[in-house]
């Protein structure tokens, strides 16, 4: 793995507890290097999106608290108190179900996305890198956007990070209730951003297999505990992944037992 | 009864014109509404509390009236960031209905504040209007009803052009569209809810000072704030647009059977209004309601 320098992202045990009363992770740890894409994999209610909450410091809205642990975002520790500075700092979330201003346009969406800028000089606002990735918003610049289709919603949403200039986005479910051609479609534009823009990524998903296919690196989580890790390559290559994530191979009962300790076994 | 042209053409006048200062007060609420979802019931007491600050600084201190208006409205930002900080923000993760019970103990609490410094008594402001009547063809208005309609009309123009062309009008409805996601975006969204509660408090104030120009002062003149409410509910509680139609509209509701039918019938006819559009559309005339795609 690489060293802390090299790390945009860094989670160090942390442990999540909603409400004070329902705990969704249990000393999870991961790391996102400068750069690179990172897959977070899991089934429902894993805890996949809580990671990310906590990364972003937007918990403390849903009633949630880090009871325990350290996160640190480019070297500094990552404090539960303005989500909104976080972002100015160049962490950006693209939160789970789009999450687009409804009543806004397009265009307007995209103004929102600028307050990201606040407080950084020499950057101006530049909506052409998100009509140069996503076209389809270039000609639906002046609707509402509640109004998009799902797909153009996702594109949007991706669109207003793109707006602030992030170091490291973190995307949960950008797949959710998409097309399969879609997916892939909206999967290789992230790639690509990635790759030209340089900024690192940490991937939320179900769509394990679509996920892998453009990460570096993977970890898969269980009920708020990381199971599995590895690079991408180890990971397809793991039979216990590709039976049980990536959905290659029949389930038997025997093998679920057989799954079930190796899981104990790895964590 | 034969009812002269003019007469209802200067009792319309009127009407709007008391109208104009309802929007006025209407448009503070909606602002506060539109940003932090809190039904804020002490608008009224928000008003009168800026006519009282006027009253201080222009009769009390005896300042002229170019600096007793803009201390004010300065006094009343303040005022309004105060009550956002200690007693809203505290409030905000909780349910509406505390942080709405929470506006309940605020008019009590302004009431209180104005009786302690300056007693129960009603009282004059200072004349600052021109006094001469003002002839539209043949119809007279009051001197204070058409300037207090002019200063309204203008601060309502410059509310509106602001909120459409400035960054700030989009921050302000982003948060109020979706919170979480506004901050995930960038924006500041507690900075938003003080904001909205300054600037409410501003408009509230100015509203106060022309309604105390009109009407005197007191420390009931929060009443002013019923109407109000039958404003924004008429209006939808989220539509500056419906704030300023609902007022005028309103407002010459209340004046045309006042005049025409008698005092007793207003509240009748206020009333009656309001059940119409709450059975015919809930949200309001301009209020909105969540886009959904089928
Ligand atoms: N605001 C909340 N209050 C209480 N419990 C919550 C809250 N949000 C999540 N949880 C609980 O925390 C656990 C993890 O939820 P989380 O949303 O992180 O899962 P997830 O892996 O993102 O699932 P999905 O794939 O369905 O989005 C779940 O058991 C969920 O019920
Ligand atoms: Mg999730």
């Amino acid at each position: 793995m690489a060293t802390t320098g090299d790390l945009i992202l860094e989670v160090n045990n942390i442990e999540v507890v909603y409400a004070k009363a329902i705990q969704a992770l249990r000393g999870l740890s991961l790391a996102v290097p400068k750069g690179k894409i990172v897959a977070l994999l899991g089934s429902n209610g894993a805890g996949k999106s809580t990671v990310l909450k906590a990364v972003s410091a937007l918990l403390p809205m849903e009633n949630g608290l880090v009871t325990e642990g350290r996160i640190s975002f480019d070297g500094e520790t990552v404090e539960q108190s303005a989500p909104h500075k976080l972002v100015r700092r160049g962490l950006f979330h693209v939160m789970e179900g789009r999450r687009i201003f409804g009543d806004l346009t397009v265009e307007e969406n995209l103004t929102a996305a600028t307050y990201a800028l606040t407080g950084r000089s020499g950057i101006t606002p530049d909506f052409d890198i998100v009509y140069r990735y996503f076209p389809r918003l270039a000609e639906r610049r002046k609707s509402i956007a509640g109004y998009l289709s799902g797909g153009e919603q996702q594109m949007l949403a991706i669109g207003r990070a793109l707006v602030a200039k992030p170091r490291v986005i973190l995307l949960d479910e950008p797949s959710l209730g998409l097309a399969p051609l879609l997916v892939e479609e909206i999967f290789g534009i992230i790639a690509r951003i990635n790759a030209e823009e340089g900024v690192s990524m940490l991937l939320v998903e179900q769509n394990a297999s679509v996920a892998l296919s453009i990460a570096h690196y993977g970890y898969i989580m269980e009920t708020g505990r990381i199971v599995i890790d590895g690079p991408t390559e180890k990971l397809v290559a793991d039979r216990d992944v590709q039976e049980f994530y990536l959905g290659l191979a029949h389930k038997s009962y025997r093998d679920i037992k057989h799954y079930k300790r190796r899981k104990r076994w790895l964590s | 009864m034969a009812v002269e042209f003019i007469d209802i053409v200067e009792t319309s006048l009127a009407g709007i014109g008391t109208g104009s200062l309802m929007a006025l007060t209407g448009v503070a609420f909606v602002i506060i509404y539109k940003a932090t979802k809190v039904i804020n019931l002490a608008i009224g007491e928000m008003l009168m509390i800026g006519a009282f600050v006027f009253y201080g600084f222009s009769a009390g201190l005896a300042l002229p009236i170019w600096a007793s208006v803009p201390l004010t409205l300065v006094v009343a930002a303040l005022i309004g960031g105060l009550i956002e900080r200690t007693m809203i923000r505290p409030l905000l993760k909780d349910n509406p209905v505390s942080v709405f019970m929470v506006t309940i103990g605020l008019t009590s609490v302004l009431i209180g504040v104005v009786e302690l410094v300056w007693s129960a008594e009603p009282r004059r402001l200072p004349e600052f209007l021109p006094s001469q009547p003002v002839l539209l063809g043949d119809a007279f208005i009051p001197s204070k009803t058409a300037y207090s309609f002019v200063i309204a009309a203008a601060a309502m123009a410059v509310l509106i052009t602001v909120f459409a062309f400035w960054r700030g009008g989009i921050a302000l409805r982003a948060t109020a569209t979706d919170r979480a996601a506004a901050s995930s975006v960038g924006i500041d969204v507690p900075g938003v809810f003080s904001f909205s509660w300054m600037l409410a408090a501003v408009v509230a104030a100015l509203a106060g000072i022309l309604v105390g120009s009109v009407g005197g002062i007191s420390s009931a003149m929060g009443l002013f704030g019923l109407s109000v409410f039958v404003v924004v509910i008429v209006g939808g509680l989220d539509s500056i647009l419906g704030a300023l139609i609902a007022g005028l509209f309103i407002g010459w509701l209340e004046a045309m059977v006042g005049r025409f039918m008698g005092g007793e019938f207003k509240l009748l006819a206020t009333f009656t209004i309001l059940l119409v559009v709450l059975v015919v559309r809930p949200y309001g005339l301009f209020g909105t309601h969540e886009i959904e795609r089928l």
